[in-house]
């Protein structure tokens, strides 16, 4: 646990106050599977980062080191970890319980007393657009719906830092535009610092600040973009002759990237 | 603008249409499943039923007659006669509806209280089971070879130990139904995904919060099989261990056993239909009570 500070003890001066830095990171599996190697960035509230990458290239390991899921073996990783938003490829809704009581979850295992954050909740549900659906089970939402639950579910703590794994990778093309565009809203409206892993470059691009191209593992970083789109982003930036070319640059990497 | 407003009337109209209309086309459809539900079973039943006259008439010598008593016959010596004390016409048992529902309410105290046992310690045992594998480890090779003993033929043993009364009674009827409550609650505790559990870790969840929001609540549907596997092996427990009892309160089972040793057939076939009766009983109530419990949220027990 040593290696979990507080981020202004490490941070350089002048940098800013990144809610999340990993250090010269690398990651080792016991079984000796070099899944990270020599990973270094920093993401600050306000900033969108997402990484894209072959797969097994270890992107989503770097989301479970970064939330303790996973023990790094090597450099830093500095976040709060007491304010981390979590969301996962799937929506993990318990089934058992309404919608409500999903979005209910996580101030109930932190002792919040729930009447206490009932409006944080309405509020919650009312971004992800399912206040009308929320005393029904999960079986009766749709795959789209079930994720925004869990979008819902995870803003109720108001974590400074989001980690996404490849959450809309199970959805239909419609679904997950929406859902970008969804997104986009609360990261506005919420302004967090947000760590998104996907192997859609389309999605990378519409939603991010900066893109980070992972290698094959062991993974490095082996391009990094600005995204010179400005926010709000309307749907249409997708036509945009700058938005095609940034994907461009960043298949022809992932082309690089595969061994 | 009229125009439009009108397309979206004729939209809405449609759409109530194809709503009622879709109500229209599936409102026969479950009635006519609904009946198809209680036609064949009826069928089956009756065709059941036949076969019995069937046998009765037709495959049994004249001597051997009654040895399988006519259902109507069954029914009107053991159902519809109130009580035939001993004696009455030669009887060596009597018979009659009044023993049979002592024997009835006699096996389901013993069937009752050895389910209750058999729940708790099965629920308590699985529980644990889950939260160590070296428990885990130690137990289940009992468990398993609890399942696998012929049961019944400790029975005497313990009538011996124990004494031919309610307490040993009770005990085969443990024995004999807790396996399935202890396989499949710990089957339904091991198998949460682990998506959930790690959503329970990032939330700092301890060992107890797991158990209670987590395991026990996704576990639910797989106790209520093995709920209703061990309702229905209880009520065999009860009948088939009463075999062995030849004191105490006669059960179901020591009618059977009674009615037989004394050839009064259309009696011992009444206890035996009656003790089916207990068996589906007990089956179906734990059916309707898992739906009632989960079938608002699992997919499968929800029709």
């Amino acid at each position: 646990m040593s290696n979990v500070a507080t981020s202004a003890t490490t941070t350089p001066p002048g940098v800013g106050d990144p809610a999340l830095v990993f250090d010269d990171l690398s990651m080792t599996f016991p079984d000796g599977t070099h899944a990270l190697d020599h990973i270094s960035f920093s993401v600050e509230r306000g900033e969108f980062v997402t990484v894209v990458g072959p797969s097994g290239c270890g992107k989503s390991t770097l989301l479970r080191i970064a939330s303790g899921l996973e023990q790094h073996t090597g450099g830093e990783c500095n976040v709060d970890r007491d304010s981390i938003g979590y969301v996962f490829q799937d929506a993990t809704l318990f089934p058992w319980r309404t919608v409500r009581k999903n979005v209910e979850l996580l101030a109930e295992l932190h002792g919040v007393p729930i009447s206490s954050v009932a409006d944080r909740i309405d509020e919650s549900l009312a971004l992800v657009n399912l206040t009308e659906h929320q005393e029904k089970y999960p079986k009766q939402l749709s795959g789209g719906m079930r994720m925004r639950a869990s979008l819902a579910r995870s803003l109720v703590l108001q974590p400074d830092v989001f980690l996404f794994d490849e959450p809309f990778g199970a959805l239909d093309e419609i679904s997950r535009e929406r859902l970008n565009d969804e997104l986009l809203s609360l990261f506005k409206a919420k302004n967090f610092a947000g760590l998104f892993i996907t192997h859609s470059i389309a999605e990378a691009v519409f939603l991010s600040t900066r893109i980070l191209v992972m290698s094959a593992r062991p993974g490095r970083i082996v391009a990094d973009y600005e995204v010179p789109f400005d926010y709000p982003r309307r749907h249409d930036i997708r036509y945009l002759p700058e938005f095609a070319e940034l994907s461009g640059k960043i298949s022809h990497d992932l082309r690089g990237a595969h061994p | 603008m009229t125009i439009y407003v009108e397309e979206e009337g004729a939209g809405q109209k449609v759409a109530a249409m194809s709503g009622s209309l879709g109500a229209v086309v599936a409102a026969p459809k479950p009635s006519r499943e609904g009946l198809a539900k209680i036609v064949g079973p009826m069928t089956v039943f009756g065709l059941f039923i036949a076969f019995w006259y069937f046998t009765h008439h037709v495959l049994m010598s004249e001597p051997k007659k009654p040895l399988v008593p006519v259902p109507h016959e069954v029914l009107k010596q053991s159902f519809f006669t109130w009580n035939i004390e001993r004696g009455t016409n030669g009887s060596r048992t009597g018979g009659g509806l009044l023993k049979l529902l002592e024997g009835l309410w006699s096996s389901v105290q013993v069937a009752g209280l050895g389910l209750g046992i058999a729940i708790v310690l099965g629920f308590v045992l699985a529980t644990l089971m889950s939260q160590a594998t070296w428990i885990q480890n130690s137990l289940w090779p009992f468990l398993i070879a609890i399942q696998a003993m012929p049961i019944l033929a400790f029975v005497p043993l313990i009538a011996t130990v124990i004494g031919p009364n309610f307490k040993a009674r009770v005990i085969v009827c443990v024995i004999i139904s807790i396996f399935p409550i202890v396989a499949n609650t710990l089957f339904g505790l091991l198998s949460v995904d682990k998506g959930y559990h790690e959503l329970m870790t990032l939330n700092g969840a301890s060992r107890m919060t797991r158990l209670f929001k987590l395991q026990y609540p996704a576990a639910m549907p797989s106790i209520f099989t093995g709920l209703q596997i061990s309702a229905g092996l209880s009520v065999v427990g009860a009948v088939v261990g009463d075999f062995f009892f030849r004191q105490g309160e006669p059960g179901l089972g020591r009618l059977i056993n009674l009615y037989q040793s004394s050839t009064a057939y259309e009696q011992m076939y009444g206890a035996v239909v009656m003790s089916a009766v207990l068996g589906i009983v007990v089956f179906v109530f734990f059916g309707w009570l898992g739906r009632r419990v989960v079938g608002h949220w699992h997919e499968t027990r929800s029709n």
